[in-house]
């Protein structure tokens, strides 16, 4: 019994592959998209944990001498006083054309950390690393490109070690550094014997500076990663947009069946068993498809999220890509939840299914009317929410969840308000055809309007996160100009040869700017000064957002400091405030300047000041004002009087470029997610008007009947789903606009400490509107080719039989 | 001697970043020449003081004090100091460069306490190493010095709860274990260079969590270095170090093999005239075993040495004297009754 | 002839056996017709071939003169629109517009409203109060009742009725089929009807009986 009606339910999407199929993509693709965010999520958290495990070591104190290296000897001194504590030695090298960053460390007395623990498995590998020639660990990729490298020590891959970098033996590392004998900072270990001389007794010198609470990175990068997963929430509600509508067509379209097989004697509770197995199947089916998907939109994708992270944050992701149970899991857990869910409704239905026959589409349409009221009032509330969560909640969570609010109760305010323009517009229109057209998609609101949601949703979002980024680049564009005052930047090998160049340079060009900077623990994070001298392109095109009276003059005398914006919103430093750079050097701060794209604080103070207080500064890197000289000129005299590698010169032009190339991969992401959420909202589209279609008929036959041909029928139909999305377009163009200035003002702020004037592009907007208009129209095209093809006969029907 | 700590100084090489991986302690032991690492000979005198140095051209080396001490109201005490070296190549060189790595072990034993604190160091940048002239053996602030004789030491140590500072002078002098020092470690002829000072008297301070306490007593110093120390079926071993109340003292040890037990040791008469054990003559039964943190282990053994008319009971003085270093083990302080009476040290091996 | 039939045949495809196999049949202006038959004689088939709902294999139908064979899909529609009117078993009202918009929404689309003559319709036909409300809210009799005002409205030259009464019961039947036949005579419109009913079929000027697709 069971096994025949098992048969009967199948025989359903035998005879109805299209819709199976449907179903299945629109299972697949909401799993795909849903799972291809969580993947790339999820790889680049284990490349922050991997990082933090690394380097991080980060909740440890540790000391550090203030703008140098700690010389070996203060070590040893420290140890045979008692104190615990672990060397780190780091530095950035080329080697061979690997420009990366080398960590030094002592293995013997480093806390126990991942990609050392590797080698416990090689008792090999230890002498290998400390004895005999040094051992360096390197993520796989570069693994592989400087074994090639002669004349270094050994190289093994682990993934465990951070992208770019590589691994080493402090001995080795101050070897490939050239700093003998030198120690940047001291890790304090956990465990301390009884009875110890007070640091700050033994080494009054050094600074002990507390370890961070939790990763930073992870803290900068935890927008992305909320903006990544909001995406593929959205993309998972459009795709159960799409199976919800299959689902509710297939238990329509089986009524019929599920009447006769319960005359036949099948319990009920058995027949809902049955179908609930065949939704979790299905779920599985198309769960499984999109797990595959997902795993290659994630490998497409993650290239360019690595890039971003590493553009906007410095965070290091690897390229690559692996395989988590987890991730498979949860895919395919989503895709049962989501089917469940989605079919619940139907099930449901299916299990409580009146003898009468179903209401028509009319009294549906007046049902939803009853219901447009409720929902209208719950998107307004919804939005009211938002706005509450932003003034309740602080940071970043906030600006989410008013985004959140207006989102969905955007989306549900549609359905009530596309329904008030078609009862208003109706009166507009002259024409009988006109005045049936309006009034039929009146009474298909409510079966298609689910998909008109997730096409506001799409098409919001793409509007709100285009003029984000288009705004963005723009500023960011005329802020480059600004920065940039530098003809040419040039990079010397040493600091030797830095002095050298600017001697040679100094009678020959208009300005030599060094551009001289140290690390200093500014507000309990890192943060970059800078050292600059007095220049009138400074003075003139600094981007300053607020300023102090005579603020140049100020820095300039060393005293006072400008901060970049980052640091001012983190750390409230505005004008009028003082910034403490270091132990005893505290300077008022004369004013703020944009900093687009820096994860980090920075500071700007006068070059005799920086050296004042910071030791072992480079002088290594200089900004030149050309004056009459020609740029390419300049260039290669440099490079042939002082053998320069091509990388060490760089023009403002060139410079321009990479910047505004690395600013356009930062948000190639962004793009590919916004069309894919467009294409999919477009199938959400196709499969509501395909459910709708056996509903169509009835409404459809009369008015061909009363002498309109299956042409204009057809036209009609697309003409319908045309006008529909034009509406929703044009209700989704202020929603962008207030997601724009939201993610502009305040996600951005929160997220990365600089908040952006927001631009419009129109040209953008027509385009999207052609875009959704095509999807629209795409979709609509089957059934109205559909309905073109269709033979009279079958439109007779609807006047020869009781349905 | 210290067989055990042959072991842990090797398989360091492999263990010292995370997980303990005993089971690969034995792993390329046979190669030692190989890597071009020293071997020790027979009949090749040792010089004092050069040989209280390190010797770099061996693969293992150490400086091994355990004393047993007694409180001003007769509390007994024990405690542990141990330097190891450990060469990952012949030879030594300056600043990280060094093939040499430093372990050090310290522990503060009594009835119901027992402490203990591990150190790890490279070696050729100055945080631990031994020298001579005067002699100074060190790793961070633990430290072990004085006279190029060995006959009067300082001695410190503390860990997180506990600390020593002892002084010591040896009423007697050092003993040469095995062949004028060269000692036989297992029937297949691995051998180390082996000498010990057991003679010390001892004075000072012991700080535990709950104060300081003087104390005085006894110690007994090891020093051995080789190259070559186990042979591979040898899965563990108890070591004994005994001072007996007639001021006769007994070094004797049993290694645990699949292919059976082998025993030896040596005889130190009260004058300090030392006669090797021959193999077999000593045996040792465990009679009563408790766990400590978790391991299995012997806490009261008997001991019959029929040249020497020996038949005694040793008993831990506290049986949850585990060393739960990197490599562990159980080293603890014991008392001596029979029909000798006295105390000593016990150190027990490969009980998981 | 307002309208021709001459020698019909249609099979329907996929089917055995011909469904009408050479139907011929007159209809004058005003006149009206009744055709009677048993379930599945062709009945329906040939009120939809005469309405040009659907195409015949061979034969030839002509409404005012205009052969049928020789129209495309755009040339029934405008005859469907501007010539003929239907009636249907099952009302086939638009779900989606007012009792009022049904009414006059076949005129409308053939270009004709005569706004007095739809409100005389729409009085007579007793729907005045009704003209406001969607047609799942009418009973089954007022729904028909919109129905053939939408048809008359139009002043089409042919009304063809496929079972008006069918799905109605005695009292509605009689009273709907009494309003038809009236405003029929009264505007002067010709009516192709089929029944299945003696009763309905004897009100009509002509009877015609369709047996296994020939006309008896």
């Amino acid at each position: 019994m069971r096994r025949a009606a098992l048969q009967a339910l199948w025989s359903h999407w035998r005879r109805h592959p299209l819709q199976l199929a449907t179903l299945l993509a629109g299972l697949a693709l909401a799993t795909a998209l849903w799972s291809a965010v969580q993947a790339i999520n999820a790889e680049a958290r284990a490349s922050y944990a991997r990082a933090t495990a690394q380097l991080g070591v980060a909740a440890l104190d540790r000391l550090e001498a203030p703008g140098g290296p700690v010389p070996l000897a203060r070590y040893v001194a420290l140890r045979r006083a008692g104190w615990q504590l672990s060397p780190i030695l780091e530095g950035r090298a080329t080697l061979g054309d690997q420009r990366l960053r080398i960590v030094g460390l002592d293995p013997l007395s480093h806390p126990p950390m991942p990609a050392v623990q590797t080698l416990a498995s090689d008792p090999e590998a230890l002498p290998q690393m400390i004895a005999q020639g040094g051992l360096m660990l390197a993520p796989p990729d570069l693994a592989a490109a400087l074994r090639d490298t002669p004349g270094l020590p050994m190289v093994r891959a682990s993934a465990e070690v951070p992208p770019g970098m590589v691994l080493t033996d402090i001995g080795v590392a101050e070897r490939l550094l050239h700093r003998e004998g030198q120690i940047d900072r001291l890790l304090i270990l956990p465990d301390q014997p009884m009875g110890l001389q007070p640091l700050d007794r033994l080494a009054p010198d050094l600074h002990r500076l507390p370890g961070r609470e939790g990763a930073d990175t992870a803290r900068l990068t935890d927008s992305f990663h909320l903006n990544l997963t909001a995406f593929g929430l959205l993309s998972f509600a459009v795709g159960l947009f799409i199976v919800h509508g299959t689902v509710g067509l297939a238990f329509e379209q089986r009524r019929a069946m599920i009447r006769t097989l319960r005359a036949l004697g099948l319990p009920m509770r058995s027949l809902t068993a049955l179908m609930l197995a065949e939704l979790v199947a299905l779920a599985l089916i198309g769960g499984g498809i999109g797990l595959v998907l997902g795993y290659l939109v994630a490998a497409a994708l993650l290239p360019d999220v690595a890039a971003t992270l590493r553009g906007l944050y410095g965070a290091p992701v690897a390229g690559g890509l692996s395989l988590r149970p987890v991730w498979v899991l949860g895919g395919l857990g989503m895709a049962i939840a989501g089917t469940l869910a989605t079919g619940a409704g139907s099930l449901w239905r299916g299990a409580h299914m009146p003898i009468l026959a179903a209401p028509g589409l009319q009294a549906w349409a007046e049902r939803a009317h009853r219901a447009a009221r409720l929902q209208a009032l719950a998107g307004v509330g919804l939005i009211a929410a938002g706005l509450l969560a932003l003034w309740l909640i602080p940071g970043l969570i906030g600006g989410f969840a008013l985004l959140a609010g207006l989102m969905l109760g955007a989306a549900l305010l549609l359905p009530p308000v596309l329904g008030l323009i078609l009862t208003l517009g109706r009166r507009l229109v002259g024409g009988v055809v006109g005045e049936w057209l309006w009034a039929d998609m009146r009474a298909q609101l409510p079966g298609i309007s689910l998909a008109l949601m997730a096409l506001l949703l799409a098409l919001a979002t793409n509007i709100g996160v285009g003029t984000m980024v288009k705004s963005f680049r723009l500023t960011f564009v005329g802020w480059l100009d600004q920065r940039l005052v530098a003809d040419l930047y040039v990079t010397a090998r040493d600091d030797a040869q830095g002095a050298e160049i600017a001697r040679w340079l100094a009678p020959r060009v208009a300005a030599v700017l060094p551009l001289r900077e140290a690390e200093f623990q500014i507000a309990g994070a890192p943060a970059e000064v800078y050292g600059v001298v007095d220049d009138v392109s400074y003075r003139d095109h600094w981007p300053l957002i607020r300023h102090s009276a005579a603020g140049w003059d100020r820095v300039l005398t060393g005293q006072a400091a400008f901060v970049n914006e980052q640091l001012a919103r983190r750390a409230g430093l505005w004008p009028g405030a003082e910034v403490r750079i270091a132990p005893g050097w505290a300077l008022p701060v004369a004013g703020v300047y944009s900093d687009y794209g820096n994860p980090s604080g920075q500071v700007i103070v006068s070059i005799p000041a920086l050296l004042a207080h910071a030791r072992a500064v480079p002088n290594r890197r200089f900004g030149i004002r050309a004056g009459a000289l020609p740029v390419a000129d300049l260039m290669r005299d440099l490079q042939t009087q002082f053998d320069l590698p091509a990388a060490a010169l760089i023009d403002n032009a060139g410079l321009k470029a990479r910047s505004l190339a690395v600013f356009d991969k930062t948000f190639v992401v962004t793009g590919a997610l916004n069309l894919l959420t467009l294409g999919v909202a477009g199938f959400a589209i196709l499969t509501s008007l395909l459910t709708l279609w056996s509903l169509r008929l009835p409404q459809i036959a009369p008015v061909w009947a009363l002498g309109l041909t299956r042409a204009d029928l057809a036209r009609l139909e697309i003409g319908r789903s045309l006008a529909l999305a034009l509406l929703t377009a044009l209700l989704a163009l202020p929603l962008g606009l207030a997601l724009a200035w939201v993610l502009l003002k305040v996600i951005n702020v929160q997220a990365f400490g600089w908040e952006l004037p927001m631009s419009l592009f129109p040209l953008d907007w027509l385009r999207l509107l052609a875009l959704a208009l095509l999807a629209a129209g795409l979709a609509a095209a089957l059934p109205a080719r559909r309905l073109y093809r269709l033979p009279p006969s079958d439109l007779l029907k609807v006047f020869a039989n009781a349905r | 001697m210290r067989v055990r700590l042959l072991l842990a100084l090797l398989s360091l090489v492999s263990t010292l970043i995370a997980a303990p991986l005993r089971a690969q302690g034995y792993a390329g032991l046979g190669s030692t020449a190989a890597q071009g690492f020293a071997t020790p000979e027979r009949g090749v005198p040792l010089v004092f003081p050069r040989d209280h140095g390190p010797h770099p051209d061996y693969r293992i080396e150490w400086w091994y004090l355990t004393a047993n001490l007694t409180g001003p109201d007769g509390t007994p005490y024990g405690i542990q100091w141990t330097l190891f070296r450990s060469a990952l190549a012949p030879g030594e060189a300056r600043g990280w460069q060094s093939p040499q790595i430093w372990m050090g072990h310290a522990a503060a034993t009594s009835a119901t306490d027992h402490h203990f604190a591990e150190r790890l160091a490279r070696g050729g940048i100055g945080t631990a190493g031994v020298k001579t002239a005067p002699f100074e053996a060190w790793i961070d602030d633990w430290r072990m010095a004085g006279d190029d004789g060995l006959s009067n030491l300082t001695l410190t140590a503390r860990g997180a709860e506990f600390a020593y500072d002892l002084r010591l002078s040896a009423l007697g002098p050092i003993v040469l274990q095995g062949d004028r020092g060269y000692s036989v470690k297992s029937a297949d002829g691995q051998a180390s260079y082996y000498y010990s000072q057991p003679h010390y008297r001892i004075e000072g301070t012991l700080t535990l969590p709950s104060g300081p306490v003087t104390v005085t007593g006894q110690g007994w110093l090891d020093r051995e270095w080789s190259s070559q120390p186990l042979a591979a079926d040898q899965s563990g071993w108890d070591w004994f170090s005994l001072s007996f109340d007639d001021g006769a003292r007994l070094m004797g040890f049993r290694l645990r093999g699949t292919r059976g037990d082998f025993t030896s040791g040596t005889w130190i008469a009260a004058d300090g005239t030392a006669t090797p054990l021959s193999p077999g003559a000593l045996r040792a039964e465990p009679l009563e075993w408790r766990t400590a943190s978790g391991h299995r282990v012997p806490v009261r053994w008997r001991l019959t040495l029929a040249d020497h008319d020996l038949d005694v009971t040793i008993a831990a003085l506290n049986p949850s004297a585990w060393m739960g270093t990197r490599f562990s083990y159980w080293e603890g302080p014991v008392t001596v009754s029979g029909n000798r009476n006295g105390r000593g040290y016990l150190e027990m091996t490969g009980y998981d | 002839m307002l309208l021709e039939i001459d020698t019909v045949t249609k099979t329907y495809p996929g089917a055995a056996r011909p469904v009408l196999r050479g139907v011929s049949l007159g209809l004058a202006a005003g006149e009206t017709l009744a055709l009677t038959g048993e379930s599945g004689s062709g009945k329906s088939t040939l009120l939809h071939l005469a309405s040009a709902l659907d195409s015949f294999d061979s034969g030839e139908i002509r409404l005012e003169g205009t052969a049928l064979s020789g129209l495309d899909d755009t040339g029934r529609a405008r005859l469907r629109r501007e010539r003929v009117a239907l009636v249907f078993q099952q009302f086939n009202l638009i779900p989606s517009l007012s009792v009022a918009q049904n009414l006059a929404f076949h005129a409308r689309l053939a270009g004709r409203l005569d706004r007095d003559w739809l409100a005389e319709l729409t009085e007579r036909l007793g729907l005045a109060e009704l003209t406001a409300r969607y047609p799942e809210q009418l009973s089954g009799g007022q729904q028909q009742r919109v129905a053939i005002g939408r048809a008359l409205a139009a002043r089409p030259a042919l009304l063809l009725a496929d079972e008006p009464t069918g799905n109605l019961d005695e009292t509605a039947s009689a009273a709907v089929m009494d309003l038809m036949l009236d405003l029929v005579r009264a505007s002067g419109t010709a009516l192709f009807l089929v029944t299945h009913s003696q009763a309905v079929a004897a009100r009509a000027d002509r009877h015609l009986h369709l047996a296994a697709g020939r006309v008896a």
